[in-house]
């Protein structure tokens, strides 16, 4: 067995007094996506900011293919070029085009001579459908757009891990399934993904592994076909008849 | 005869898939209400007319039927004598813009790395924020024309070789002093408005500190800032006539000598005229670019 791209085992956040998560462990395997579902405050979003380094873990240990990253000694901007993150609020920046947008890291961080990173930047927009976009300000996109474009700028560094946090939750059902489909196509390409989301359908059908938390804990695990068809744990099956209910399934 | 309507119908369609204005004619309701919205634009444009006569017709007449406007207009409106002084004015107003340009250049680099310093939070400039948090609420809080007098009575009278006593110098000195603190303090509320949502997005992005400030963070609080610092201009420029105090033959001292020799007060009221030429346009210039940021903001909010 190769060793899995991400590795995070007994895993502790607070904020304060309040535990936001605790003995997290899971693993992901390369080209494998692992999915996140849970109530909102259950600790999604938290999860792939602390692996990202953008938030400090206060016990456990995050591997990135077999080196500890959570090691507070280790250069965060480094880990980071490695790692792709999407947002719910997409964080596209408004003072720059969209080129300008994906290319920013490449050039500034990785180095990359600005010609080659703009065809670059092309090649990707033209997979996506959005060329004739280069050139737009993220204000005159849609959010589908945008979130699309957010995709692509984290594609830009070509990372090991992408990190997909709710990435359709502030966008109009139309708008969800353009942005959905591009994750299934970058699943079907082979990226090894970390996502969490409110959408089952989507779930089933890119997850290798369903995770569910609650109050901060995993408490059900494994195959999507199990964890969201037949679950076993009582507080899963709840979550999952609610959302029933509300129709997103 | 063909139908008329018959050969339009088809052409009609057309045009309107191509977006194009098709033939319509307002309806008679909609003419009637054109009607109504036109007597009401006149009524409005009748009722501010009416209004700026009697208030400003109210206040002309005050003024003038006053016994004392006699004398007030011999002593502040002698318009002959105000232009034989006015070149020695404007040549002391020169002086006023130079002083401007030069503490304009010199507040915008000190009062940005103030402000960078108020907000950075590396452990290494941590003696540097105390110092330069200090240095705001000082010069925040005292009267420039305090600042002015220290700067230029006091540092001459140190007596230290190598520092100058040149009015000039040390009144420009003052100014940038005070600036900067006021400065620093909009550009820190500008860095502070960047969501720090857009900060995550960057160091997501592998962008270290300094580039995410240099990249992301300054050109969005840079754009929204931009009106408070045309204000601030604004009050550089006026502002620079306090240093007329030092004795620098500024537009406000050019005015005060000829003042003195003449008991006349015309002087002044030239050295006002010649100021408010350049704030009055820049003022204008401010409120469009405002106008313009909450435009452009409350476009974003929408998409």
């Amino acid at each position: 067995m190769s060793t899995p791209v991400l590795e995070v085992s007994g895993l502790r956040k607070s904020f304060g007094k309040d535990v936001v998560l605790q003995e997290i462990s899971f693993e992901v395997p390369v080209h494998t996506a692992t999915v996140f579902i849970g109530s909102s405050g259950s600790g999604k979003s938290t999860l792939l900011r602390c692996i990202n380094l953008l938030d400090g873990i206060d016990d456990g240990i995050i591997n990135l293919d077999g080196e500890e990253i959570s090691d507070p000694r280790i250069n965060a901007d480094e880990i980071r070029r490695k790692l792709g993150m999407v947002f719910q609020s997409f964080n596209l920046f408004p003072h720059m085009s969209v080129m300008d947008n994906i290319t920013l890291s490449p050039i500034r961080v990785q180095g990359i001579d600005k010609e080659q990173a703009r065809s670059a930047a092309k090649t990707l927009l033209s997979r996506f459908g959005l060329l004739e976009k280069a050139n737009q300000y993220p204000d005159r996109l849609s959010g589908g757009q945008q979130q699309r474009v957010a995709i692509i700028r984290s594609l830009a560094l070509k990372p090991r891990l992408l990190l997909l946090d709710e990435v359709t939750s502030a966008l109009d059902p139309v708008l969800v399934n353009e942005v959905l489909s591009t994750v299934r196509d970058l699943k079907v390409e082979g990226m090894t993904m970390v996502i969490a989301t409110h959408e089952m359908g989507f779930a089933k059908q890119v997850a290798d592994e369903v995770c569910f938390l609650h109050q901060g804990r995993i408490v059900e695990y494994g195959p999507p076909g199990k964890v969201l068809e037949d679950p076993r744990d009582s507080r899963t099956q709840d979550f999952l008849k609610r959302v029933h209910e509300a129709g997103r399934l | 005869m063909t139908n008329p309507l018959e050969s339009t119908a088809p052409k009609g369609r057309a045009s309107s898939i191509g977006n194009e204005v098709p033939d319509w004619k307002p309806s008679e309701l909609e003419l009637s209400r054109k009607r109504i919205r036109s007597d009401q634009n006149r009524r409005n444009i009748l009722i501010a007319a009416g209004s700026s006569f009697l208030v400003l017709g109210t206040l002309v007449s005050i003024l003038i039927t006053s016994p004392g406007f006699k004398s007030l207009s011999d002593t502040f409106f002698a318009w002959a004598y105000g232009f034989e002084i006015l070149p020695k004015v404007i040549l002391g107003f020169t002086t006023n813009l130079i002083l401007t340009v030069i503490a304009a250049t010199c507040v915008s680099i000190f009062g940005l790395l103030l402000a960078l310093t108020r907000t950075s939070r590396s452990p290494a400039l941590t003696p540097f924020r105390f110092l330069a948090t200090m240095y705001v609420d000082v010069f925040r809080g005292v009267p420039m024309l305090l600042i002015i007098l220290l700067v230029g009575f006091g540092i001459p009278s140190l007596r230290l070789r190598g520092l100058t006593n040149n009015v000039f110098v040390l009144g420009t000195a003052a100014v940038i002093i005070t600036y900067s603190a006021y400065v620093a303090e909009v550009l820190r509320s500008g860095i502070l408005t960047v969501h720090p949502s857009q900060r995550a997005a960057a160091r997501s992005l592998g962008l270290s500190n300094f580039q995410t400030l240099r990249h992301v963070v300054l050109p969005q609080a840079l754009r929204r800032v931009t009106p408070p610092l045309l204000n601030d201009l604004v009050a550089l420029i006026k502002d620079t006539g306090l240093v007329s105090i030092l004795g620098v033959t500024d537009a406000v001292r050019a005015a005060q000598i000829s003042s003195s020799r003449s008991f006349n007060y015309t002087p002044y009221v030239m050295a006002a005229i010649l100021f408010l030429m350049v704030t009055v346009p820049l003022t204008r210039f401010t409120d469009r670019t405002m106008r313009r940021a909450i435009e452009r903001q409350n476009a974003q909010g929408l998409a």
